[in-house]
């Protein structure tokens, strides 16, 4: 079985893999990172979202060997030293979660939103999530956490994840 | 006032773990020496099982065991059951279809379940799954409701016409009377859409036999997992209730689809005893469009009766219900005394009567989804009074003002079974009204014709009824079991606070809310509650949460567990304090003798009941209390939705543009998690309205819409920003709380407020989901005259 390496936040790791291996397989069953959900089959909901070198996937769109030296931001890597990310405090101040599963994937896909544009209005915001479903909160207050959240880091900028 | 106490919008003390990622959901935990089940499900939407092959797969790697119909039923395992039993108008039982945990003649809907594989690995599992070879002999499905009374198949061969029961609730020569004299009739042919609940997480469980101890330990998706264990154990024999642990540990959202008992949970139960090694299955989101039951899918002849002024004589529902291929657990309450007694909504209708009757039809079987009949029922009524309006000309807000039931004539008894407890229906109407600037509509509606847009607005007012109750006469009426609640509240020696709740949350915030309410009650930080679900082998024996029940039944459970402990407390603290009971007062977390600076904390006390060096001779150790509560009638929220909605004449494209709730929950314990609730539920509602639909291949009982690609789920670039307000609220008499519940309130009022509202904007009705080509195609039947010229 094939052999793979990647850095998983900001820790190596290496597993062998069935080659059918979903990235989001080998993060969950290989390395017991259940952070990351699995909510659909045809990538569609994005509770799977990570980052591999600094863009946010599906994890359910690519292969575990694909990453073979990449660089893997999961939820678990986010917060820094249990300080939480901007983004995880402004979902719990704004009630941006109900049930949870989606939010994973929600932080992640917001985080890259706020990588690339600082100050989204709130139809950027609403037309960057179209890849992720949510089925409690009816999307408005997660809308409100990731203005909130960029509110936050525009006044302080965050190391890079 | 307390901090964080009753009322006050604290953010959930349960966020951190799943903000972090350590969530831990079903499908997050493993077992050593696990294995995996998959399972072969009928392509067939109704095809008699021929042969299974468990030879083409028992030779390939990895596959442990094959199990079909057969082997459970060789191993006594029960078929699935229905839990309330319903009468047909004649005083005959309905008719219930055998439903097994795999299917042994036939398969009756393509999901249904033929065998499960079980594997080391799930790639294995799934392998040998899509390996297995079953023979069918294909029969022709019964696919349309309307049909399906004259369908020449039947789904069971021994239920004639395919029809479960006719059913029956009001009086009908009044209303023929009431008819027979009424200035204008308006009559509807109404289409309940079919919906898939689509909870983000996926079914799954794991079970654990545990030969030492004869036990099984099923970790599962459930609602209600002491509910699961006794179905499970008194009718499917998985084991004895006492040799079955079920955990429902973090659950993705449930909104219905996770109370139901489903064959898979019991085959994989079973299947851990069996092989004597844990077995987990996971399902696959489009095994979930599949086989988690779906919701509404009514067709409806409504008709109601005005007088020249406007006022409601009468109300007459002709019904038919889709069950599907079973009936799920309580399939049979829905369409019934979940949807007939709410026909009155908020008014004063003197006479109504509705006919059900719920058909078997070759799909997936149907069941409770958020609302489950509520919705149907409020739709049928909220469309009839925006027809009545149209047909006499009259403002839609202002038939409803003349026929609300007025706010000093409750408790209200209507004509279908219910006494509603408390309400203030045109306080809440008014100020949405106000909120959306109803008066100034019309401005906004020339506005966005000189745009070429077509701009509407509708209202809707609904009445929800919450926490199915009291027990007694919801078995009198044929529930299977009683609907009441259980909590437990333990001090520790520290002085902190245990919570046990028979309820179980899966997204509503119960940690939070509990805490608020225990935090107010004994006067103890917020902080230093626990609440504890989900367990069976942990928390008093529960009915779990649906029907927006959990505050309402389950809050005043734990509200009276705590009354129990200060009375306890009380006792202690006099002895501490050398007075006498009586003299012994409590507030916010301390025992004073009155009139004095004489005290003792209630951590204090708990301290002494667990360490009594000095205590009451006559009285046991410990500060701890169990209650259970039994409501004495169902909670009525209400409320006014009112939405404007613009139409691309061009293209039957419809946008939200604006949306106000202004909701009665009675007293609200957490605004914050509340207000979350009503955007989560109107945005259910909206999917229904302009979105959703399950739909099936008429000729072949194939579900067309049976991924995330087909069926169209709300995302974040559908829906408005929300205004959502709280009435000043009247409070429920049925518990002390004054809490009415709001889980389900968004999705019962939201899809007639959208309908209406696209009536208004484009002059003709039409049917949900309001996509834009039934939109566009209304729009061209109505500009005809035009277009031809």
């Amino acid at each position: 079985m094939p052999q793979v390496r990647m850095r998983v936040n900001g820790r190596e790791v290496s597993g062998e893999v069935e080659p059918r291996t979903l990235l989001v397989e080998f993060l969950r069953e290989h390395l017991g990172l259940t952070g990351t959900h699995v909510g659909c089959d045809t990538s569609q909901c994005g509770c799977c979202v990570v980052h591999v070198d600094g863009r946010s996937v599906k994890s359910c769109t690519l292969l575990a060997v694909q990453c073979d030296g990449a660089e893997v931001l999961t939820i678990e890597g986010l917060a820094r030293n249990g300080e939480l990310h901007p983004l995880q405090r402004a979902f719990h101040e704004c009630h941006g979660l109900q049930c949870g599963f989606c939010t994973p994937g929600m932080i992640m896909s917001a985080l890259e939103l706020l990588q690339r544009n600082p100050s989204p209005s709130e139809g950027e915001v609403r037309a960057w999530l179209e890849g992720n479903l949510c089925r409690c909160t009816g999307y408005h207050n997660i809308v409100r956490a990731i203005l909130r959240a960029a509110e936050e880091m525009r006044e302080a900028p965050q190391p890079a994840a | 006032m307390v901090e964080k106490g009753i009322g006050q919008p604290v953010p959930r003390k349960e966020d951190r773990r799943f903000v972090t990622g350590r969530g831990r959901y079903t499908d997050d935990i493993n077992l050593p020496g696990q294995l995996h089940a998959v399972f072969v499900r009928s392509p067939h939407a109704h095809a008699r099982i021929r042969r299974i092959d468990k030879d083409s797969v028992l030779g390939m790697p990895g596959v442990v065991a094959v199990l079909t119909g057969a082997d459970a039923e060789a191993d006594g395992i029960g078929p699935l059951i229905c839990g309330w039993m319903i009468h047909s108008r004649d005083g005959s039982p309905m008719k219930m279809g055998t439903h097994r945990v795999l299917a042994t003649d036939k398969v009756r809907y393509v999901g249904d379940r033929v065998a499960c594989i079980v594997a080391e690995t799930p790639h294995q599992a799934r392998d040998a799954a899509e390996a297995l070879v079953v023979e069918y002999e294909e029969l022709e499905p019964v696919v349309d409701l309307a049909t399906a009374h004259d369908a020449p198949a039947r789904v069971h061969d021994d239920i004639p016409h395919n029809l479960c029961y006719d059913w029956e609730l009001g009086d009908r020569a009044a209303v023929d009377e009431a008819f027979a004299r009424a200035a204008k009739v308006v009559s509807l042919d109404l289409t309940n859409n079919r919906l898939v609940p689509n909870a983000m997480e996926p079914r799954a469980a794991l079970a654990a036999y545990d030969p030492g101890k004869d036990e099984i330990t099923l970790y599962l998706t459930s609602q209600n997992p002491h509910v699961h264990r006794l179905v499970m154990s008194a009718f499917n024999n998985i084991a004895p209730e006492h040799k079955l642990r079920v955990v429902a540990p973090d659950v993705g959202g449930g909104f219905g689809s996770k109370i139901f008992i489903y064959g898979e949970e019991c085959v994989v139960a079973w299947a851990a005893r069996r092989l004597g090694r844990p077995v987990k299955w996971r399902e696959e989101r489009s095994e979930a469009f599949l086989a988690d039951a779906h919701g509404r899918d009514h067709l409806t002849h409504a008709e109601m009766a005005v007088d020249e002024d406007g006022r409601i004589l009468a109300l007459r529902v002709d019904t038919k219900a889709n069950l599907g291929a079973y009936m799920s657990t309580f399939s049979s309450a829905i369409p019934t005394y979940l949807y007939a007694p709410l026909l009155s909504g908020q008014y004063r209708i003197p006479a109504i009567y509705a006919r059900v009757r719920t058909y078997y039809t070759n799909t997936t079987p149907v069941d409770a989804y958020r609302g489950a009949g509520r919705p149907e029922a409020c739709y049928v009524v909220e469309t009839l009074v925006d027809a009545a309006a149209r047909e006499l000309g009259l403002d839609r807000a202002e038939i409803r003002r003349r026929n609300f039931i007025p706010k000093d004539a409750f408790p209200y008894e209507t004509p279908v079974i219910m006494t509603y407890d408390s309400g203030d229906y045109a306080t809440c109407l008014e100020r949405a009204l106000e909120l959306a600037d109803y008066a100034g509509f019309e401005q906004r509606r020339r506005e966005a014709a000189a745009r070429g847009k077509l701009r509407g607005i509708g209202i809707a007012c609904y009445i929800e009824a919450c926490g199915i109750a009291p027990s007694q006469a919801a078995i009198s009426l044929g529930a299977g079991v009683g609907l009441w609640e259980s909590a437990e509240v333990r001090f520790t020696h520290t002085g902190k606070v245990q919570v046990f709740t028979g309820t179980h949350t899966h997204g509503q915030g119960h940690e939070t809310t509990f805490s608020q309410l225990v935090a107010e009650a004994l006067g103890v930080p917020f902080e230093d509650v626990e609440v504890i679900h989900g367990d069976t082998a942990a928390t008093p024996v529960g009915m779990g949460t649906y029907g927006s029940r959990s505050q309402a039944v389950g809050g005043e459970a734990i509200l009276r567990a705590c009354n129990k402990i200060i009375e306890k407390g009380k006792k202690i603290a006099a002895h501490l304090l050398e007075a006498s009971d009586a003299d012994i007062e409590f507030e916010a977390g301390t025992f004073r003798v009155k009139g004095t600076d004489r005290q003792k904390t209630i951590q204090e006390v708990a301290f002494a009941a667990y360490v009594p060096s000095s205590y009451p001779p006559d009285l046991e150790p410990g500060l701890e209390a169990s209650a259970f509560f039994d409501p004495p009638n169902f909670t009525f929220p209400s409320g006014t939705y009112v939405c404007e909605v613009e139409v691309d004449p061009e293209t039957g494209q419809v946008s939200v543009e604006k949306w106000v709730a202004v909701d009665d929950f009675g007293r609200v314990i957490n605004p914050l998690i509340v207000e979350g609730q009503v955007h989560g539920g109107v945005v259910q509602g909206l999917g229904q309205a302009l979105l959703e639909h399950a739909i099936y291949d008429r000729e072949s009982g194939q579900l067309l819409t049976g991924s995330f690609m087909d069926y169209a789920m709300p995302r974040a670039d559908h829906v408005p920003d929300f205004v959502v307000e709280f009435a000043p609220g009247s409070p429920s008499p049925s518990n002390s709380l004054g809490a009415k519940g709001a889980g389900e309130a968004g999705a019962i009022g939201a899809p007639p407020a959208i309908m209406n509202a696209i009536w208004d904007a484009i002059g003709v009705r039409v049917e949900m989901p309001a996509t834009p080509e039934r939109v566009w195609r209304a729009l061209q039947s109505v500009r005809m005259p035009q277009a031809a010229e």
